[in-house]
Parts: C-alpha cells; sequence; structure tokens
C-alpha cells in the first residue's frame, strides 16, 4: 500500500479522475505550456462601451451608476474638502459625527486639525461604531463599483460592521471598467498576487427575501457615501 | 426535513400538492416575473451581452480542458497565502473535512454564507449532529432554516415563503424579545433578523461560504452576494472555510471578470451584485483582522465523470438561476416539487447526475422542451438537449413506465418505417377529423385522459405535412 496521507489520496482520486476523463497524463509540456500562458497573458475579453469612456465622461458615469445602486456621492475639488463633506451628509442623516477608519496615510492626512467636532478613532471597528472612513483603492465607472484592499491602511471589517460607511475616492483612481484596475494592482503587488481581501461594492447592503420587497442594510451597511475627490 | 435525502421520485405527487397549495402560488405570484423583467431590462442596457456570453462560454469550455493543470496552479496559490486546499471525491468526504476542521479549531459556533454545494452535501445536519451550532446568514437561507425547510430557489430560497409566514417564523424563533413588537412591515422583519444575526457573526468560531468563482492566476476564491453577511462570515471568525465544487475554476482575474459580467445581470438584473469579495489565503501578518486559519474544500462528487460525456456542458453553468425564473413549470409547482436541491431546468439536468436517473428521472421528463431555458443560459448551455439525453438513458435502462415504453417502442416501429408511417397517418387523419365533428376539436381520447383532462386536441385538417411537402417538391420542380 502506499504512503499517501488520506488527503493525498482524495486529491489524487479527484484529479486523476479529471485527467482521464480529458484523456491526458498531466504533464504534457503542450498543454502545461497553454496553461502558463493564459495565467502571465491574462487576455480579456469584450470590455463594454461603457467602461471605455473618456476621463472626464468616466467620473460621471461613475457616479450615475453608483447612485442607481443607491449609494450617494459628493464631489470635492481638493482633499482638503473631504471633511466638511464628510460632516454634511452625518448631518442631514442624523447620524453621530464620530467614525472609525483605519491607518491609511491619505486618511491620516485630512484636515483634522480644523474639524475637532469629528470624534474619531483608529482600528478595526467594534459593534458599536456607527460610521466608517475608508480609502478605496480605485473606482470603476462601468458599474459604480468601488474596490477596497484589506490591510492595515483599510481594514476589511470596516465595509462590512457599521451601519454606515463612507468611502474616499480620487478621482483619479476612477477607472473605466475592472480590467485596468487589476493591471494597476499587479504593478503594485506584482503579477498573482492579492491581499487578502479585494471587496468591490456597488451600492449599500440589500435583501429582497422577505416578500420579495427590496429593503436596503441586511448586514452590511444601510448607508454608502461616497465622496470623489478631483 | 433534510436536505440531502432526495424525494425526486415524488416529483408527481409533489407537482399536484404544490398546485394545491394556495400559499405557495401566491407566493410564487408575487416573485417570478420580477427576475425576469429585471434581467430583460439589465441586458438590454448592455449591448454587449450576448458577446460577453459567448466569451464566458469558451472561458468555462477552456478551463474544463485544462482543469487538472489550473487546479495544481490553484492549490500553489493557495499555499503560499497560508491557506489549504482539500479535495473530497464524495460528499461524505466534504462533511468529513470540514467536521475535522471545525474540531481542531474546537468550534462551538459556525455562521455560514449561503452555499448551494453546502445544501448538497448536507453540511448543516452533518455538523448540527456533530454538536456544533450552525447558522445560516443569508436572510433567506435564515428563514428556511428556522422553518426546517431546504431551499425552494438557488438565487431566492425563501421565495416560497410570504412575509406573514416571516412574522409568524421570527416570533416563534425569536421568543425572547417582546410579544407586542410591530412586525407588519418588511423592514421590522430584516432589521430584527440584522439584530439577532449581527450576534451569531461576532461569536462564531467558523465562517464557511461558498464560492462563485475560483481563480487560477491568484488563488482567490469569490463571493457574490447583497446583503454582506458573506462578507461578516468570512472577516469575523478566526477560520475561513470555503466550500466549492470542481467545475467552479476560472484561470485568471479578466475571466472572472467576464463571467461576472454576466452572472449578476442572468440572476437578480443588477449591474453588479453588491458585494463581490475577493478572498486569498489567510490574514497576512500585518492585517488587523480576517480570518488566521483558511481553508477551501473542492467537492467533485460525480463532477471529474461528467467531464468529456454528453453532460459535460453542464459544467459550465454559473447557479445564476435565469433558467429557473423563466421555467413555466418551475413557476408554478416552485423548487420543492423537485424533491432535491436544484430545481427549475438546471436541476433536472444535475439531479440525475448527482443521485442517480432512477431516483430522479420524473425530473427530465417535466418539460415541455419550450427552450426558454437555454435562451436565457448566461453560460449558453443547450439544457434541452441534456433533459433529452437523460430521457434516452431512462429509457435505454428500462426506468420509464411500461405504458411509456410501449407506446414509445410502436411510435419507433411505425415511424421508422416510412411505408407503414403514411399508411397509418393516411388512416389516422381522416379518422381523427371525423370523430372531432365540426367543432374540429377532440375532447377526449383513448389512452390520453390526462392530456385532454385540461385541453382539447385540434383535429387534423385537410391534407398531412408530407403529402403538402411532395406537392410543394412538384411544383417547384
Amino acid at each position: 500500500m502506499s504512503r499517501l496521507s488520506a488527503a493525498d489520496r482524495r486529491r489524487e482520486a479527484v484529479l486523476g479522475q479529471v485527467r482521464r476523463s480529458l484523456g491526458v497524463r498531466g504533464d504534457e509540456a503542450a498543454r502545461r505550456a497553454i496553461v502558463k500562458g493564459r495565467i502571465e497573458n491574462h487576455p480579456s475579453c469584450t470590455i463594454p462601451k461603457r467602461g471605455r469612456s473618456a476621463p472626464f465622461k468616466r467620473i460621471e458615469t461613475f457616479i450615475g451608476m453608483a447612485e442607481a445602486a443607491d449609494a450617494t456621492a459628493a464631489r470635492v475639488r481638493h482633499k482638503d474638502g473631504v471633511l466638511t463633506a464628510l460632516t454634511v451628509f452625518l448631518r442631514s442623516r442624523d447620524l453621530p459625527i464620530d467614525l472609525v477608519h483605519g491607518a491609511d496615510p491619505y486618511i491620516e492626512s485630512l484636515d483634522w486639525r480644523h474639524h475637532k467636532e469629528i470624534g474619531e478613532h483608529q482600528g478595526p471597528p467594534v459593534p458599536e461604531d456607527r460610521v466608517s472612513l475608508a480609502k478605496a483603492f480605485a473606482g470603476v465607472a462601468e458599474t459604480g463599483t468601488l474596490v477596497m484592499l484589506s490591510g492595515p491602511d483599510n481594514p476589511t471589517t470596516l465595509n462590512f460592521l457599521p451601519f454606515t460607511e463612507i468611502i474616499v475616492v480620487e478621482a483619479n483612481d476612477i477607472a473605466g471598467n475592472y480590467e485596468t484596475v487589476w493591471e494597476r494592482l499587479r504593478a503594485q503587488m506584482g503579477a498573482g498576487n492579492m491581499p487578502r481581501t479585494v471587496s468591490w461594492i456597488t451600492g449599500p447592503s440589500r435583501s429582497a427575501d422577505i416578500g420579495q420587497a427590496l429593503l436596503l442594510g441586511a448586514h452590511g451597511p444601510g448607508n454608502l457615501h461616497i465622496i470623489v475627490v478631483g | 426535513m433534510s436536505a440531502v435525502q432526495p424525494h425526486s421520485a415524488a416529483f408527481k405527487e409533489n407537482a399536484r400538492a404544490a398546485l394545491a397549495d394556495a400559499e405557495l402560488q401566491r407566493a410564487l405570484r408575487g416573485g417570478g416575473e420580477g427576475f425576469v423583467e429585471r434581467r430583460r431590462k439589465a441586458v438590454a442596457n448592455l449591448p454587449e451581452f450576448d458577446t460577453l456570453r459567448d466569451e464566458a462560454r469558451d472561458i468555462k469550455n477552456h478551463t474544463l480542458d485544462y482543469l487538472d493543470l489550473y487546479y495544481e496552479h490553484f492549490e500553489e496559490k493557495v499555499r503560499v497565502n497560508g491557506g489549504h486546499v482539500h479535495f473530497a471525491p464524495t460528499a461524505r468526504d466534504a462533511r468529513d473535512i470540514v467536521l475535522d476542521i471545525c474540531r481542531r479549531a474546537e468550534a462551538r459556533m459556525v455562521t455560514k454564507g449561503k452555499s448551494m454545494i453546502c445544501e448538497e452535501i448536507g453540511l448543516n445536519e452533518h455538523l448540527t449532529a456533530n454538536g456544533i451550532d450552525t447558522v445560516e446568514t443569508d436572510l433567506g437561507e435564515y428563514i428556511i432554516q428556522i422553518r426546517g425547510e431546504s431551499p425552494s430557489h438557488i438565487i431566492a430560497p425563501a421565495i416560497h415563503v410570504t412575509k406573514e409566514q416571516v412574522e409568524a417564523d421570527f416570533r416563534r424563533a425569536h421568543a425572547g424579545l417582546p410579544a407586542d413588537r410591530d412586525l407588519t412591515e418588511p423592514a421590522a422583519l430584516v432589521r430584527e433578523a440584522r439584530g439577532i444575526l449581527r450576534q451569531r457573526f461576532l461569536a462564531a468560531d467558523v465562517g464557511i461560504t461558498g464560492a462563485n468563482l475560483l481563480i487560477a492566476e491568484t488563488g482567490s476564491a469569490v463571493v457574490v452576494t447583497n446583503e454582506g453577511n458573506g462578507d461578516l462570515t468570512q472577516s469575523l471568525p478566526l477560520v475561513h472555510i470555503v466550500v466549492a465544487s470542481l467545475e467552479k475554476m476560472v484561470p485568471t482575474l479578466e475571466d472572472a471578470c467576464t463571467i461576472l459580467r454576466v452572472l449578476a445581470r442572468s440572476a437578480t438584473g443588477q449591474e453588479l451584485s453588491v458585494y463581490t469579495t475577493f478572498a486569498t489565503g489567510a490574514r497576512r501578518a500585518e492585517d488587523p483582522d480576517g480570518p488566521e486559519d483558511y481553508h477551501v474544500v473542492v467537492l467533485d462528487n460525480g463532477r471529474s465523470s461528467m467531464i468529456g460525456t454528453q453532460f459535460q456542458d453542464m459544467l459550465r453553468c454559473i447557479r445564476c438561476g435565469a433558467c429557473i425564473d423563466h421555467c413555466p413549470v418551475y413557476q408554478t409547482v416552485g423548487g420543492h416539487a423537485y424533491g432535491w436541491v436544484y430545481p427549475g431546468p438546471m436541476g433536472a439536468v444535475l439531479t440525475p447526475q448527482l443521485i442517480g436517473i432512477d431516483q430522479a428521472g420524473h425530473l427530465p421528463n417535466a418539460s415541455s422542451f419550450c427552450g426558454r431555458c437555454e435562451s436565457v443560459c448566461p453560460m449558453r448551455i443547450p439544457l434541452p438537449r441534456m433533459m433529452r439525453h437523460w430521457r434516452e438513458r431512462e429509457f435505454e435502462r428500462h426506468l420509464s413506465p411500461r405504458s411509456v415504453r410501449w407506446g414509445l417502442g410502436v411510435w419507433e416501429f411505425i415511424a421508422t418505417r416510412p411505408r407503414l408511417y403514411r399508411a397509418a397517418v393516411n388512416i389516422a387523419m381522416p379518422l381523427l377529423a371525423l370523430f372531432a365533428g365540426r367543432r374540429g376539436r377532440l375532447s377526449t381520447l383513448p389512452f390520453a385522459g390526462g392530456w385532454t383532462g385540461h385541453r382539447d386536441l385540434p383535429a387534423p385538417q385537410g391534407r398531412t405535412f408530407q403529402q403538402l411537402w411532395r406537392r410543394r417538391r412538384r411544383r417547384a420542380g
């Protein structure tokens, strides 16, 4: 009897049957080259026209699509305007001016000195936190989607635990389509590498599981406010 | 009721009961058309949709041809990111692997994202029987869990339940809350479930999710949800287990994009679901949250044997549910009548493969072959053709009822003998017309009472098809 572990035997049973069904051995150089090439070249399929618009149109599309998915959005010229926009939003919703955020240098460098009215603390959120603030790695115009990377800068639970989330995205970081964002991530982290969690977020949480009525705020945030900078 | 014990053999009785169930019929009327209309709008809003369907089909066909090698790459990427890949040849293997991981983590409570694969392997029952409190967190799944039911739709598991029933269920299950609370509005029900499940998320030791896709390039598992329950399930507990079936693989992030572009539009008519989450391995050393321990369990359960057969195309299925939403049979009898995990046209093809045609022979027969399922399938799966293959197998294996076999045998004898066929038709046609009389319709037929019980058969008028054909050819020639 072989000395394979139970796990190895199960692996062999599954992959072995796949190979038998395909009529291959698994070590064919030509097949391996095809798989290697596909992963290295990662060709794109058709990218919808909506995701290939000119930069000025892109931001308009992004905001339009995000609002269609029930997010709210504000646009500020400069980073200095972020905290004012944020306060305006929270007041308009009667929400506490008190939020949790990560260690993102961009967030840290906001004009906190002039906004003493904002209560804030750093770290992953605790269940009592009602508002979170996070920085998006990118926006995608095609569907009004925000791309969030996990890590100390923006802990992933910021996106899911509090009932209200405010996400800041630089206008320059808004891409037309998903593929552009993956290229940017590859350039930053090296091909084939990902943070533990990449979240695409398109609007606030929702469910239609009770009597087919669509309701916001099922488990994740019921409010998603986007501040576009630039 | 256990999700794993199939009762598909009782499809006819189930269907009859479903038709007589007024509450169910009310729930079905409330849901189905909404999905159809929303999908139609989303598709109309994306001119490239049909091109993307072709490309999505080609991606999956390519992946299946090289599936062993993409898994090797995937495994390596998961490993270097601090995770483990486990292969499960059978449902039992998958249950054992998951239970083992939970035991090592000394888990007492498990939260679950929505996963049809977990339904297929009967995971909840297994974990519960082994003393682990297992909590569904998708709102629809949670509702059917407290009702002791199984999902009736792969996207909207509680589509058969009315709001009033949910209210009664919550009052029963959440007995600790004030009895006089107002639950008439759906929003109040959602708020209550959110509060109850929030406690579970925070207390859970292990989170289990399914996967919509696995990506070989990066070793990622993609989970798509609207509620965010899949994300709380995988980011709060210290252990995250992904349970995925073998065919979920795609080669690259770009390939994932193409499939995601057709998935949500086909499933719910959204441009994209709210949360599309790419999970890759365990939390990194510097991460302040996320799971410390990460596992992917890959379930085969007979799928590897479908490769290279006439059922291979079914392995392209991305479980969007469009075929179910557009199926007139499903819309009439609901999902439970199908008697196992997968209802509708996709279930009629997949279920016989997974539990045997002897158990599920009625399902591929419960179709009028109207073809709507194939026409909306984002992966262009020829569902009616595969249902026909199952009917042929059922016939070959002598599983069909004797009357059906006898009838088909007689038909085959006549239809494969052109002279006999012509003679028979030339006699039968005028006879039918004669019996139909001036109304031109037959309200009863021998051996076909079930059919004529609900409608008349229009009697043939004038010449046969073959006669007309011959005449036209003569004229043309």
